[in-house]
């Protein structure tokens, strides 16, 4: 654009103002991306949750558990598609510090529910013929340098075995890619059968039921036809589906959009009354020159165009910069929210802002600019 | 004394000149004001959750897990084994010669928030019958205690501030029983997110035998060593044994510490932003007065002085920002009663405290801020040639 | 030679808080083409507020303003932008250039509003820097040149744009005799070789000695007095 050089002159006319004004907006910007980002982050894994799952659980609370027995009254629901359950077991592999939650479980239909888990069929197979077998995700057996093959100890403070030891043996028969999952699934599992027939006592329970269901618009009606079939028993259900439970995860941490939301105010607040302060103070030293151009012959349209766009570029560029800062930190927030890039909305979120940004604290001195009196500016009034 | 002299006049003339500058200088005043507000309110959480969990352990008393377990919720302790424990040396003992000591079982309950009816995990106890004894700290505030061996629950005040239905007369339904909730208590820590009762009357509900632990009162903090001794030497009992306080912080441990890194993080960004815009409207305000310095200097006024009036004025201007950002930090969110999780069978009720300990990192960290930011400029105006300033325009 | 600025009957009145200030009265002009013309008087004589009206930076309170067959006291404000920037040049007491831009960045200004290409904008700049003698000084910023050379870079500006009328306001004010001389004789030899139409507000009676009329303003009224040749 031909007119660049001018709002270049606009900007450049004391360059120290600029660039701090600009650092200022960078830092907002870097702020603004990390924490929607995070918060987005959260919103987005809640959102991509599976559909066709949903979960049972004891309607007091989950660790009060449920019998292994509503297994088949659960599969006998019309639109459901296939059970499976876990029980948390627990332990931890030599010392006490490197928990392992681990789950007992039906292998088979616990990875016809999770599809999108990448296993290999005959880990199955082995599952099934072992019973001692343990199936873990490729990163926990990358932590500890398990290979299948491996008898592997977990230790546990709660479940003696029927020897009376408070050690298990499990021997390492398959492994499994979470990376499509996310956060959240359990990484270790042993078989429901053995578990349940070793253990000394508290037998025949299960904390979760996994329903995987045909048809993901029937959740809602599957769901309370489940419930309904133990109500009024002695170990009434409740069932959700797979977001369902992960927000109710969430929110026990706390309401987070509103910190996010409340921090990123005030950021912003105070960002608007600085970059207002400075686009007003840039124009009006600059009076004269604009005075000059409109001498000229620019119009007073045009002058009014100059300073806003000198608005839009200082901020927008700086929003940019800040965006792109945060993108690049992103990454090292991965264990807060799991494998994601900073989310597109929020970019877009941070550009609109920006543009916002800039319209308000550069249009009343576009205004002035553009009502000038060209003699009383010269004159100096 | 000349040249404080100096300094002094210096600065009011600054100030004196300083309506004409009101934009800009409100500039610093509210961008400081952000960063304390946002780091203060935000330590308040930790410091508030700290606190609570802290409060709830004494020097004198010790609690005992079985060997391994993270947390109460993932022990299991037998009843020979509670016995073992109560024999040990160290415990003190009441006028009738029985130790002081109480063994718990824990349920995990889902309580609902009243603001948004969110599920949370939360705990109820069941204590031994020298429960009173061993926690003089905990009074009824409302209703009575529990009878023992009855379906009777006691609510602690800040789970009843927080969760639906626990009001006295209310009735709760767990795994295996129907309780009725007899009084509320405080204690002043962790204990009141909780729910209490006789541990009895918890065990019998779902048939389920033995402790999650024993919490015992020492003689004195110093029996400790010995009392740890006899259990650890014990080949019959394979536990952990705490001292009360320890335990506690532990379990909040990580939880705190991420709060309190998150609320460096944010604020530490933030005050770099506000760096540079004290810088932006410092530097502003010495261009401005170009002349005026120059003139100063001609006249005799020292480089020391005109930094140091510079650099008073940044500092001033950063300290009512800081105390309007802790003023609000403490209007809004002083007392403001909130919770999170501090781990998978537990969750945390605790008040929002903006400690004076907190409003003095605030402030601190304002006029760092302003030092920071008011450096540069006015080492610029001592250093302005005073020939060239005195002719500029 | 046909008269190229018209003014007939022009009042120009300001109201200052509750007062009504009348600056000129009833004042009528014309203006050859080609001719040099030196305004004079003491100051809040009025002679700036003429200039304006002549420069189409204002506008009158009443009466005529002709220039080039153009009525403008009756242009809005838009078209009198337009307007200007065909056909005025002006050059200030102060020279306001462009602190940030370099010479011939600030020549080019003029010539952004027109439809010019980027080669055509630089071979005018290049004329008009040549014809203020300054052609190798283009690169330079206004905080690197002398006051005189300022002033020449912003008559390059003035002419760039090959305006019907060049238009200064105390243009030596700001400069000591050497470099008023230069500039006037800069003026001058853009009037008598290139035929350019100048109206000129100084109070400087050396400067004035350049021109070819001499006209005098006192309390809003012309006086006139005879042209030098």
């Amino acid at each position: 654009m031909k007119y660049f050089r001018l709002v270049w002159a606009g900007l450049a006319r004391k360059k120290a103002r600029t660039i701090l004004t600009m650092l200022s907006i960078i830092v907002a910007f870097l702020l603004f991306g990390l924490l929607q980002g995070v918060n987005q982050g959260f919103n987005q894994v809640v959102e991509n949750l599976n559909v066709n799952r949903l979960y049972t659980s004891a309607k007091t609370n989950m660790v009060d558990g449920l019998p292994i027995s509503y297994a088949q009254r659960i599969k006998s629901v019309p639109g459901v598609q296939h059970v499976s359950h876990w029980t948390y077991f627990g332990g931890y592999f030599r010392e006490a510090k490197n928990a392992i939650p681990a789950f007992a479980t039906d292998a088979e239909a616990l990875f016809a529910i999770y599809k999108e888990i990448k296993i290999k069929p005959e880990y199955i197979e082995a599952m099934k013929r072992t019973r001692t077998g343990a199936l873990v995700s490729d990163q926990l057996a990358k932590q500890y340098g398990w290979k299948i093959g491996d008898r592997i100890p977990l230790g546990t403070s709660i479940w003696t075995n029927k020897e009376g030891s408070n050690t298990w043996y499990f021997d390492l028969v398959g492994t499994f890619d979470v990376s499509s999952y996310g956060i959240g699934f359990p990484s270790f599992y042993i078989n429901y059968d053995y578990y349940d027939e070793a253990k000394a006592f508290g037998k025949g329970v299960v904390h979760y039921y996994l329903i995987g269901i045909a048809d993901p618009l029937q959740a809602t009606r599957v769901a309370k036809a489940i419930d309904s079939q133990f109500e009024n028993s002695m170990n009434e259900t409740r069932t959700q589906t797979e977001s369902g439970l992960a927000q109710n995860n969430l929110k026990q941490v706390g309401d987070i959009n509103f910190i996010v939301n409340a921090i990123v105010g005030a950021v912003l607040f105070t960002l608007l009354f600085l970059t207002a302060n400075t686009m007003m103070q840039s124009v009006r030293e600059r009076i004269p020159e604009l005075a000059v151009l409109k001498t000229l012959g620019f119009s007073d349209g045009k002058v009014l165009t100059l300073v806003l766009v000198e608005a839009f570029l200082l901020c927008i560029f700086a929003a940019l910069l800040g965006l792109f800062f945060a993108a690049l930190i992103f990454p090292g927030l991965k264990a807060l929210i799991g494998d994601l890039p900073m989310p597109l909305s929020v970019v877009l979120m941070g550009v609109g802002i920006a543009m916002l940004l800039a319209l308000i604290s550069g249009l009343p001195p576009a205004l002035r600019a553009q009502r000038l009196n060209i003699v009383d500016a010269l004159a100096g009034r | 004394m000349k040249m404080i002299r100096q300094i002094g006049s210096v600065t009011a003339m600054n100030l004196r000149s300083m309506p004409q500058r009101l934009g800009t200088s409100l500039v610093i005043v509210i961008g400081i004001a952000g960063v304390v507000a946002v780091l203060v309110s935000v330590l308040a959480m930790s410091t508030g959750m700290l606190r609570t969990m802290s409060n709830a352990g004494r020097d004198d008393r010790a609690i005992v897990l079985r060997n391994g377990s993270a947390a109460e919720a993932s022990s299991a302790l037998t009843l020979d084994a509670a016995r073992l424990i109560a024999d040990a040396t160290g415990i003190k003992r009441d006028a009738d010669g029985k130790p002081i000591l109480s063994s718990e079982s824990m349920r995990v309950l889902t309580a609902y928030k009243k603001e948004d009816g969110a599920e949370v995990n939360i705990t109820i106890r069941g204590v031994g019958p020298k429960a009173a004894a061993l926690r003089p700290e905990l009074k009824i505030v409302e209703g009575r205690m529990f009878e023992p061996a009855l379906a009777e629950i006691i609510v602690g005040k800040a789970a009843n501030k927080q969760f639906r239905g626990f009001n006295v007369g209310d009735k709760i339904k767990t795994r295996g029983a129907n309780w009725t909730v007899v009084g509320i208590y405080t204690t002043g820590d962790a204990h009141e997110s909780e729910l209490m009762t006789d541990v009895e009357a918890l065990n019998a509900a779902d048939r389920r035998g033995g402790y999650q632990s024993v919490t015992v009162q020492l003689e004195s903090a110093r029996a400790f060593a010995a009392f740890k001794d006899a259990l650890t030497s014990n080949p019959a009992l394979s536990v952990d044994v705490w001292r009360e306080r320890e335990y506690y912080e532990q379990q909040s441990k990580m939880m705190g510490r991420m709060i309190t890194i998150v609320a460096y993080v944010v604020g530490g960004i933030m005050a770099i932003g506000a760096v540079f815009s004290a810088l932006n409207t410092m530097y502003s305000a010495v261009s401005a007065r170009v002349r005026e310095i120059a003139t100063l200097r001609a006249l005799g006024f020292g480089a020391t002085a005109m930094v140091m009036s510079v650099l008073v004025e940044a500092v001033l201007l950063a300290l009512i920002g800081g105390a309007i950002g802790a003023a609000l930090a403490w209007l809004f969110f002083n007392g403001n009663t909130v919770s999170t999780t501090t781990g998978v069978a537990g969750h945390l009720v605790f008040d929002l405290v903006v400690s004076p300990a907190l409003i003095i990192v605030g402030i601190v960290w304002a006029c760092s801020i302003g030092l920071v930011g008011g450096l540069f400029p006015a080492i610029r105006a001592a250093r302005l040639p005073v020939a060239t300033a005195l002719r500029a325009v | 030679m046909s008269a190229i600025v018209s003014l007939r009957n022009v009042t120009k009145s300001y109201v200052r808080g509750k007062e009504k200030v009348e600056v000129l009265h009833g004042v009528n002009l014309q203006i050859q083409s080609g001719e040099f013309l030196a305004l004079m008087g003491p100051s809040g004589s009025g002679k700036t507020t003429l200039l304006n009206l002549v420069a189409g930076l204002d506008q009158p309170t009443s009466g005529e303003v002709i220039v080039g067959d153009q009525r403008i006291d009756r242009l809005s404000r838009g078209a009198l932008a337009d307007w200007r920037a065909r056909h005025i040049g002006f050059i200030f007491q102060f020279y306001n250039l462009l602190p940030v831009l370099t010479a011939e960045a600030n020549v080019e200004v003029p010539l952004l509003l027109t439809s010019l290409s980027k080669a055509q904008r630089r071979e005018r700049v290049q004329t008009a820097l040549k014809l203020v003698g300054l052609a190798d000084r283009g690169k330079h910023k206004p905080n690197e040149l002398s006051g005189g050379q300022q002033q020449r870079v912003a008559i390059a500006r003035a002419i760039v744009a090959d305006p019907t009328l060049l238009v200064c306001d105390e243009p030596t004010g700001d400069l000591d005799r050497q470099n008023a001389e230069e500039i006037m004789n800069l003026l001058q030899a853009l009037n008598r070789s290139q035929g350019k139409t100048i109206v000129m507000v100084t109070h400087d009676p050396r400067a004035a000695g350049f021109a070819s009329r001499e006209l005098h303003l006192d309390k809003g009224q012309l006086a006139n007095v005879e042209a030098v040749a």
